[in-house]
């Protein structure tokens, strides 16, 4: 037993945060609210450059060949710095979809930073379609590739402006099918788990971010003569919102392994990370606005950059309920 | 003890129900936090007064029916059953008349009462300061004596639809040398008065639902003293317990969206849709315990207004109140967005959104209950020290 990160691992994901603490502000998410694409201008870009957008790609596409534990992290500091992006869908969820269906021609185009693949399982909305030049879609026991061009989109406007969702119509047809049968049901599965983790560890990072500028707030604000960080009230807030991030954390990392690994359990693994990290993110979101007073009510202030966001991704990729009733089942009651 | 409602009452609740069947606007209003919105809001608050339902508690003389507290509860339940607009008034009806009448002179009382009731006279509450929330008495912003009049300086913030409000009921300090809450003074503002500034803030959804006044040389009369001169703190003190207490946020408020939540599990649990995904059998205990919640607020306000109908008086126990009824409604909220799953994120605008968005609206609004009117650490250090005599 070895439950630890490598070298390499690390450097990575710091490279990553240095990037993201330079071009992902809360400034760029906040422009990125109001522009058209509702992403950070050319980060993407960067992001392709560095390897991360193709991490999960197979070496043979051109990818780096990387798992999910070494993108387990990347996708903490994603939600850290609420990155407005597709490192859900395209990397962590499409990339690996389309490997295990055996496909080639588009995840070489997106192993090469090419293109946008776009995701329709495990969600009834796709983030990003708009931009995406390519949907992958289900139709019963089928998994389809659609290009953009075929489908059409409704767009469904979210409480994080920046999460630009839509539902797609479109009509399966031969020419998109990729696979069908219990293979690519299984794949479907397989790739919402993938979402779920990704998901999971997003949240924790949103988490981990609205506690750290808590910590900062109120050490500094003061009320009745003292920094209102010094009030048991306010401390343990704090300190619980903390404790169910730290627990959910190692969970998934947990989930990452397995999913890594394609443990037997990787399925109840994922609804562990999520469920934990959904729940996390959504006690920090409510302790943060909490512990900020009026100040954090407020659209110029950013806090609610990271909270929209943690509520979302809470609910995305199924909430912790769903997660709950999973586990569950997979333990028999 | 006698749990069934007079016949007076039920007939007050027959009435109360068929004049809102009749008048309940079909489409929801605009946002009373935009310019055009508030202006609706204003209309329908002049549509109550019409038929006197604006301010039922009060006297006939002031534009209400001389309504007993229960019947005001009844009021309220009928009010948010129907699905009737939000009350644009409340900071004035239910914070300021009350204070009105139990500090206003006459002259005051028909001066300012009667156009509160009308909706001719939206009032908002300017306390808050940059450095003085929770700490309300650390407030700074000096009202200085020059004749008859006072001369303003300073910042007040978060004044909640001070962006579109007529008159604003302020506390300035009037005596820098007195003990912090000695030396207060409870003021009525004109909003067009010269020297005061507003800007408009955006809440949490972006609406412009806030404001910050800015105080340069502004001149008040000493007519607009509410309570006397360094009386502000207990006149302040009364105002904050409407607030906090049954006033502001009656049984009925809650009990609303509480029922439609049990409906909206219904229906969820009806429309299965293979594409969003089954409801959480689990949420149905949550959605149970919401609204016993609601039920148990709904008997503890009737049990309170028994016994100030009796001639008691509103102590420390609105603390509990307000803890209660603040986190009752983010949890009522936070549960129907779960039913929602996927969806719950939709803004209002959206094709798919479950209720015309009205859940993610109210999560949002519901999130602020526990930091104003006194944040709920505050009111459970009330509730330790001031209930349970704990020490400070
Ligand atoms: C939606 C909304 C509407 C509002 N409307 C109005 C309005 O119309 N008019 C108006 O004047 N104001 C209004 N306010 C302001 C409101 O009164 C203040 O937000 C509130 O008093 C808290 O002050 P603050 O925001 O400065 O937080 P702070 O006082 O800075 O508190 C920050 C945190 O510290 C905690 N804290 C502070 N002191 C203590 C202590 N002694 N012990 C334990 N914990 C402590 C608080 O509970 C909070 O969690 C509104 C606020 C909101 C959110």
């Amino acid at each position: 037993m070895q439950f630890a990160f490598t070298e390499d691992q690390l450097l990575f994901r710091d490279t990553v945060r240095d990037l993201l603490a330079n071009e992902c502000k809360p400034e760029a998410v906040r422009a990125a609210w109001l522009n058209p694409t509702g992403r950070v201008p050319g980060l993407w870009d960067k992001l392709v450059d560095m390897g991360v957008a193709a991490l999960t790609a197979p070496e043979a596409a051109g990818g780096m060949g990387m798992n999910e534990v070494d993108l387990v992290l990347l996708q903490e500091e994603a939600g850290r710095a609420a990155l407005p992006e597709v490192l859900i869908e395209h990397t962590a969820v499409a990339l690996p979809l389309l490997a295990e269906l055996g496909e080639s021609a588009w995840l070489a185009k997106a192993a090469a930073g090419e293109v946008i693949v776009g995701v329709g399982v495990g969600s009834p909305y796709v983030l990003y379609a708009d931009q995406a030049d390519v949907l992958l879609l289900v139709h019963e026991d089928e998994v389809h590739a659609v290009p953009a061009a075929d489908v059409t989109l409704t767009a469904q406007r979210s409480v994080d402006y920046s999460r630009r969702l839509f539902s797609v119509a479109w009509t399966p047809s031969d020419a998109t099918l990729l696979a069908k049968g219990p293979a690519a049901q299984q794949a479907v599965v397989d790739a919402c788990d993938r979402g779920a983790l990704a998901a999971a560890a997003q949240c924790v990072g949103i988490a981990q971010t609205l506690i750290e500028v808590t910590v900062d707030y109120v050490g500094q604000r003061e009320q009745f003569g003292k920094v209102v960080g010094s009030y048991q009230a306010v401390k343990h807030h704090i300190a619980n919102a903390l404790i169910a991030t730290e627990f959910a954390r190692p969970l998934a990392y947990v989930a990452a392994y397995a999913v890594a690994n394609s443990t037997p359990h990787r399925g109840r693994d994922v609804s562990l990370a999520k469920a934990a990290a959904s729940d996390a993110v959504d006690k920090a979101a409510r302790m943060a606005l909490q512990c900020h007073g009026a100040i954090g009510y407020t659209f110029e202030y950013d806090l609610h950059l990271w909270m929209k966001r943690g509520w979302a991704l809470a609910a995305s990729w199924g909430d912790a309920s769903f997660h709950r009733d999973r586990i569950g089942r997979s333990l028999g009651i | 003890m006698d749990l069934t409602f007079t016949e007076a009452e039920e007939s007050f609740r027959h009435d109360i129900r068929s004049w809102l069947q009749q008048h309940v606007p079909a489409k929801s209003l605009r946002s009373m936090d935009t310019a055009d919105g508030f202006e609706q809001h204003r209309g329908w608050e002049k549509e109550l007064h019409a038929d006197r339902w604006s301010v039922v508690s009060w006297p006939e003389k002031y534009g209400g029916r001389d309504c007993t507290l229960i019947e005001w509860l009844i009021f309220e339940e009928e009010y948010y059953r129907s699905g009737a607009p939000g009350r644009v008034s409340a900071n004035g009806v239910t914070l300021l008349g009350p204070t009105i009448f139990g500090f206003g002179t006459e002259e005051q009382k028909d001066r300012f009462l009667p156009k509160m009731a009308s909706g001719d006279e939206i009032w908002a509450q300017g306390w808050s300061e940059p450095n003085a929330g929770s700490d309300l008495a650390g407030l700074k912003t000096k009202a200085v004596r020059d004749g008859d009049h006072f001369v303003v300086n300073g910042q007040k913030t978060w004044c909640s639809r001070g962006a579109f409000a007529d008159w604003i009921f302020c506390i300035f300090r009037t005596d820098p040398e007195a003990q912090r809450h000695k030396g207060l003074t409870y003021f009525l503002v004109p909003a067009d008065t010269p020297g005061m500034e507003r800007n408009p803030v955006g809440r949490l959804d972006g609406e412009p639902g806030f404001a910050e006044l800015f105080f340069e040389d502004a001149s008040v009369h000493e007519s607009m003293i509410l309570g006397g001169e360094g009386q502000g703190w207990n006149v302040a003190m009364a105002t904050a317990s409407s607030e906090r207490g049954l006033n502001l946020r009656s049984p009925g408020r809650f009990m609303a969206p509480a029922e439609r939540a049990v409906e909206l599990f219904q229906r969820m649990s009806e429309a299965r849709d293979e594409r969003v995904g089954g409801v959480d059998p689990t949420l149905r205990d949550q959605i149970i315990r919401n609204w016993m919640n609601a039920q148990a607020y709904r008997w503890f306000t009737f049990s309170t207004a028994t016994r100030l109908m009796g001639g008691g008086h509103m102590g420390p126990e609105a603390s509990l109140m307000k803890v209660f009824w603040s986190e009752m409604d983010v949890e009522i909220h936070a549960t129907a967005l779960r039913l929602a799953g996927a969806q719950g994120e939709l803004m209002g605008d959206a094709p798919d959104a479950v209720d015309d968005g009205t859940w993610m609206d109210g999560y949002q609004f519901a999130l602020s209950g526990p930091i104003y009117a006194g944040t709920n650490e505050i009111q459970r250090n009330i509730i330790a020290e001031r209930v349970l005599g704990l020490p400070r």
